[in-house]
């Protein structure tokens, strides 16, 4: 199967998966979790190197959630990949369920506790750093949002990393440009936000951040060793894949009702078919 | 008798296991030189990571440090990592439940004059109210040096809290058993115990010298572990003593006395006296001025025992 092909298949299956979850647990963050699928698929199917069978190994690639709202497109991937049983996403966010509504690292495959806004990127610069003292290889990934951008430690963090000639770390940040409350710009002016990471040292690509191919490229782009952090600034649609939801405030944790589910699930069937069992 | 700045015995004991163990890695946040870090820093460049101001970084740092396998130890302010990063010590370190060591430099009024910004009275509540993280504040350079040697091989995280100046030594020699999460019993009495912590532990001796003039036997109970707190000592204290002084440099609200009380309180209710900072903006003055204020020295504390006599 092409690749791209099978991207766009997982990714319409962990969108469908996700809002299963959602309405079955009665609480979610479903915009924001579908506007980071697409980022989440390339990562988890493409780009980063680890093995389901040992979660701790030494060399794995890490991921770290630092919009970790976005938790559902996490669970979802992490148990498809086989971290977990998939039946698990039935106890999302019930009683005594590890799988909290932010990401905990009692569940196989998550990295770190997070939840608290601007806290993803000093921990991963911290484990970038730890990487390059252990002349380790691998290398740190962590999604921000685009609101999150307002978190001053982001930027104690953002300039640390650029000091630390950190090329081993990569910062998306998931540009849908809602937040709970309104549009950012409306909220808290972030732009021009690639002109702000750029002067903080980072090299910045930006990319459709629905665009499998452009995001293959961008993290290809992230591996060269050029003494820089990489910053893939990455123009979502928030609900994206879901007409009703795409570029809607109200659903930054909307909960669909059965009939808005059953729309949703049509909608993402009928855009790609999910073609494949791995 | 031997006058010691804590925080040094810390860089040397660093210093000496971070040569054998090159996962150890020190941080610092401009505060190499207010740490007596400088040492390490020329010893070991490369395991020390300076991060400039940014305290909420250097423990988010920390965290990701300790996820990538290696053991760090923050030394900083203890004033501004215990607030300004109260939310990274919250979720990245003790909710993640990482490896990382704090040592919260200077704290208490050390920095007596320069005004309640840089006074750290806050510590013990604000820690005590996280899960997963202990705290300890050692009384002299004997147990520092004995929570250094443990902490390098404890798993998880602990906030260590100390002063700026030199304090007075309160063992003869290292021959005692440290243990966190154990009191340390400096002195025998019957008729009261003085339950103290950090670097008053001194003053609360020699309180107990004065109340010896006066046919008072006095229990000292240096309780450097403020979590998990030594129930079991307080409970006997309780009992055996009947009546119990605690003294701390911290905030009356939250601290030490405020532990014990609970202790007490809900097991073997007792009359307790509490001494430490009242709730306002401390003083202008040397510490010692500040500790003089507000009734933390020896004579004061032994003046007041005497009245739960009347």
């Amino acid at each position: 199967m092409n690749k791209l092909d099978f991207i766009e298949g997982k990714a319409t299956q962990i969108r469908r998966d996700l809002l299963k979850m959602i309405v079955n647990a009665g609480t979610g963050h479903t915009a924001g979790s579908l506007s980071n699928t697409d980022i989440m698929t390339v990562l988890f199917y493409e780009v980063m190197d680890m093995k389901v069978d040992d979660p701790d190994w030494e060399d794995r690639d890490r991921f770290i959630l630092s919009k970790g709202h976005s938790v559902e497109s996490y669970y979802t991937i992490l148990a498809d990949k086989g971290y977990f049983d998939k039946e698990e996403l039935n106890t999302f966010c019930q009683y005594k369920s590890r799988l909290i509504g932010h990401p905990n690292n009692k569940v196989p495959g998550v990295e770190m506790n997070t939840g608290a806004l601007g806290h993803g990127l000093a921990i991963a610069t911290g484990i970038a750093k730890a990487a390059k003292m252990s002349k380790k290889d691998y290398k740190v990934y962590t999604l921000m949002g685009d609101g999150e951008q307002a978190e001053g430690s982001v930027w104690e963090a953002a300039m640390a990393a650029a000091h630390f000639k950190l090329d081993n770390l990569v910062g998306i940040v998931d540009r849908n440009n809602l937040q709970i409350t309104d549009n950012t710009e409306r909220v808290m002016t972030l732009e021009p936000l690639a002109d702000k990471w750029k002067s903080f040292g980072w090299e910045v690509i930006e990319v459709d951040g629905h665009n499998y191919q452009e995001l293959i490229d961008a993290f290809s782009e992230s591996e060269k060793n050029n003494g820089k952090p990489t910053l893939i600034l990455a123009n979502t649609i928030k609900g994206k894949g879901v007409s009703f939801m795409e570029n809607k405030v109200e659903w930054h944790h909307g909960l669909p009702s059965a009939e808005e589910l059953a729309q949703a699930l049509e909608e993402l069937s009928s855009q790609k078919e999910v073609k494949q069992n791995v | 008798m031997s006058k010691t700045a804590n925080k040094k015995v810390v860089c040397q004991k660093l210093i000496e296991f971070a040569e054998k163990d090159s996962d150890i890695v020190a941080l610092t946040s401009d505060s190499r030189g207010s740490a007596s870090m400088t040492e390490f820093g020329n010893q070991l460049p490369d395991q020390l990571v300076e991060v400039g101001i940014a305290e909420q970084n250097i423990v988010g740092m920390a965290a990701g440090l300790a996820a990538g396998g290696k053991k760090p130890f923050i030394t900083s302010y203890a004033a501004f990592v215990t607030m300004r990063a109260i939310e990274q010590v919250k979720v990245d370190v003790a909710y993640s439940n990482v490896n990382v060591k704090i040592i919260g430099i200077s704290g208490g009024v050390s920095y007596g004059p320069l005004g309640m910004s840089h006074h750290t009275l806050h510590d013990i509540a604000v820690m005590r109210a996280i899960p997963n993280i202990k705290m300890v504040m050692p009384a002299d350079r004997y147990d520092t040096e004995k929570l250094m040697k443990e902490l390098v091989d404890y798993q998880g995280p602990v906030y260590v809290r100390v002063g700026r100046n030199p304090v007075e030594d309160v063992h003869q020699s290292a021959d005692y058993e440290f243990k966190i999460g154990k009191a340390d019993q400096l002195r025998e009495g019957s008729d009261l115990t003085i339950i103290a912590t950090g670097e008053l532990v001194s003053t609360a001796l020699k309180a107990a010298e004065l109340l010896k003039e006066d046919d008072l036997s006095c229990r000292v109970i240096n309780m450097h572990t403020l979590k998990p707190l030594d129930e079991k000592a307080i409970i006997k204290a309780a009992e055996d003593t009947g009546k119990i002084v605690t003294v701390e440099e911290h905030s009356i609200y939250g601290g030490l006395g405020s532990a014990v009380s609970q202790v007490v309180a809900e097991n073997h209710p007792v009359p307790v006296k509490v001494f430490g900072i009242p709730d306002e903006p401390a003083v202008t003055g040397y510490p010692e001025d500040i500790l003089n204020e507000y009734g933390l020295t020896p004579a004061k504390i032994a003046e007041k025992a005497k009245e739960m006599f009347n």
